[in-house]
């Protein structure tokens, strides 16, 4: 039947020659549009939606899907496909239009991004990174900051980096050592930042320091741009996933920042890092979706197509009921990132929790399902040939970075434990 | 002359899907099926938006037939740089019987409304690769036509057209009002971008009733049967020429 397919496909076009230039990837199965109503990800969305979704999963098939595995093995940074996508209006998502944003609520991002995933989840995730620092200026800085910085991010003119995490405070952010002693109208940068994504290729820095004492209160967030001296960074670091973006520590030695920089008062640095992540949570549990909903077409495939025992995978029943699982969490982590997005766009008293909640569930079931998928393609899934194995192994860190898991759980736990 | 592009977009099975027949063969199955704008279609608007670009035409105009769904049609246009829509509103059996006969005249209908400078439309749809519309509309419309257009450059009240044929590239010029039909390499569309899909939401799309435009819809044409081409077969490896000539001939294909 698949070469039947694929015939008729191509008879389709008429008389002319589709390898010369054609704009669709006709034998890209990830993108294939016709889907099962079940797990279909443009069920429940507004015409506009639709809209957008087409545009970033026809971006994700033609830019970003035939180079997936070219920028995971060599370790390329794709500066130009991203500046492309800014083009589209991908650079700031949800940054507001008068700073060249395209001012679309958290739903439609959650959207975007899912779609994007499924081209290559490395680079994806490093555009989400990136909105969420184009957004953290536009919402907390002041007019001056905003005019600055937010058109370069939009149009990815400038690419950002999140510094909150340190070679001694990952899940306890709060007791950061990087300090910032006022000096005048300069702030004296000293400390380093650890695995920071896009750090020593991006130009600008978002960086929470301590400003004050002890805890969250004393933490400032200041922006810094490439090429402040005493700014320095560390050796590339190496791997197992999300190689498309470069790794590094970010390292400060007496560099001296503007008190101009600093996003918001001092002592809300904390608090602008903890609201950025919210969304970032979200956008990288999308990415995750993106990832699982490309695994489970490529493992139905694969299902369809390979025959041990006389017969096509396809006939067994516990791949039928391990494929049904997959469908099935992976409706269940739409429906919930979705929920969590909307929630967070409207500021509902449950947002927080939510959008760990959506982190949580999510990114775990999500690398579950992609697992699976891999394990369905048996020996094939473990060659770097196929496309399922980059996806395993660039979701993987979503279970750790943006808050890990455990986190989330205490994020939860205290919502549902303190007294209001 | 108006300056004035009519573009038809016709909204089609997506290419990816897997096409599947009707049970009771009277066709194929498009209820739940992804539907998008012909490939050549999206060729045809991208055309006519570059020429709005370089200022060469005034207001592209996007022209859909068929049910309430075929808006998205038209709204895909809108979101790429068309000015405003048209939906000729034909839905039922009109809709099923709906070919390039009924198609053009709704076309040439319009672009006399509409004092159209210029026709563009894709050479062919995905489904019924019928290569028609085109062609029909100029002759009921007594233009030129420049078909499998693979570049079209607008010079004054003429339009210079190279279109891919047999034997090459041919190279004519027109005079407008004309129709174009786009071919593959005419040009690569355009992703719309988000603020464009913004902006979309906010153009015009009128509705206009066939009847309206005074065209009959009667279809000459009766679909009798529709069935799946034939499963391949499986080939046969032979060791010689000698062997291969001798298999020929027993097929009796020589």
């Amino acid at each position: 039947m698949a070469a039947v397919g694929t015939l008729s496909r191509v008879a389709r076009w008429g008389a002319c020659n589709v390898i010369g230039r054609s704009r669709r990837l006709i034998f890209n199965r990830i993108q294939k549009r016709g889907i099962a109503a079940s797990i279909d990800p443009s069920i429940g969305l507004t015409d506009e939606q639709k809209e957008f979704q087409k545009v970033a999963f026809d971006f994700a098939a033609n830019e970003m899907a035939p180079h997936m595995a070219e920028w995971d093995q060599k370790e390329m940074f794709p500066v130009e496909t991203m500046r492309k996508a800014a083009q589209l209006g991908f650079g700031g998502i949800y940054v507001q239009p008068d700073v060249g944003g395209s001012g679309l609520s958290r739903l439609d991002t959650s959207v975007i991004f899912e779609a994007l995933s499924t081209g290559c989840v490395s680079t994806t995730a490093y555009i989400s990174i990136h909105n969420m620092c184009a957004w953290m200026i536009d919402t907390f800085g002041n007019a001056e900051q905003r005019e600055k910085y937010c058109p370069d991010l939009c149009t990815m003119e400038k690419f950002a980096s999140y510094c909150l995490t340190e070679p001694g405070s990952g899940s306890d952010a709060a007791s950061l050592l990087t300090t910032a002693k006022r000096e005048g109208d300069h702030y004296i940068l000293n400390g380093s930042k650890a695995f920071i994504s896009g750090g020593g290729d991006t130009d600008v820095y978002i960086v929470m320091c301590r400003t004050g004492g002890k805890g969250p209160k004393g933490i400032s967030c200041l922006v810094l741009e490439k090429g402040t001296p005493g700014l320095s960074f560390g050796k590339k670091e190496k791997k197992v996933g999300w190689n498309s973006q470069p790794t590094r520590a970010v390292i400060f030695e007496d560099c001296a920042v503007p008190v101009a920089n600093r996003l918001g008062e001092e002592g809300q640095g904390f608090n602008i890092a903890m609201k950025g992540l919210n969304g970032g949570r979200i956008n990288i549990a999308s990415c995750s979706l993106g990832a699982a909903h490309a695994c489970v077409q490529l493992a139905r495939d694969h299902l369809c197509v390979r025959k041990q025992f006389g017969e096509t995978l396809a006939n067994n029943q516990f791949l039928q009921f391990k494929l049904a699982e997959m469908a099935t969490k992976l409706v269940a982590s739409r429906l919930l990132v979705r929920e969590a997005a909307r929630a967070l766009q409207e500021n509902r008293p449950d947002a927080v929790s939510l959008c760990s909640m959506a982190k949580l569930f999510v990114t775990d079931e999500c690398f579950t399902v992609c697992n699976q998928a891999l394990q369905m393609h048996g020996g094939y899934g473990y060659l770097k040939d196929y496309a399922v194995q980059q996806f395993v192994r660039d979701i993987r860190v979503h279970q750790i970075l943006e808050g890990t898991n455990e986190v989330m759980r205490m994020i939860i736990a205290r919502s549902l434990l303190t007294e209001s | 002359m108006t300056g004035r592009v009519l573009v038809g977009v016709k909204r089609v099975i997506d290419y990816a899907v897997k096409i599947r027949v009707k049970p009771d063969h009277s066709g194929v199955v498009t209820d739940g099926v992804k539907h998008s704008m012909n490939p050549f279609c999206e060729i045809a608007v991208e055309e006519a938006v570059k020429l709005k670009e370089k200022k060469l035409i005034k207001e592209v105009v996007a022209i859909s037939c068929g049910p309430q769904q075929v808006q998205e049609t038209i709204r895909t246009a809108l979101a790429m740089g068309a000015d405003r829509g048209i939906h000729v509103e034909v839905s039922g059996k009109d809709y099923e019987n709906l070919g390039p006969l009924q198609v053009s005249k709704i076309l040439a209908a319009l672009a006399k409304k509409e004092e159209a400078s210029l026709v563009i439309l894709g050479k062919q749809a995905i489904d019924d690769d019928c290569n028609q519309t085109g062609q029909m509309t100029a002759a009921l419309l007594d233009w030129p036509q420049g078909t499998f257009a693979s570049e079209v450059a607008v010079e004054g009240d003429k339009v210079k057209i190279v279109r891919e044929i047999d034997g090459g590239l041919e190279t004519i010029k027109v005079n407008m009002p004309a129709v174009v039909t786009a071919d593959l390499r005419l040009n690569t569309p355009r992703y719309a971008t988000l603020p464009n899909i913004m902006k979309a939401k906010k153009k015009k799309i009128a509705n206009v009733k066939p009847q309206d435009l005074g065209v009959d819809l009667t279809s000459r044409v009766e679909v009798v049967r529709v069935d799946e081409p034939p499963q391949r077969q499986a080939g046969m490896k032979v060791e010689t020429v000698d062997d291969l000539v001798g298999k020929l001939k027993e097929a009796g294909r020589i």
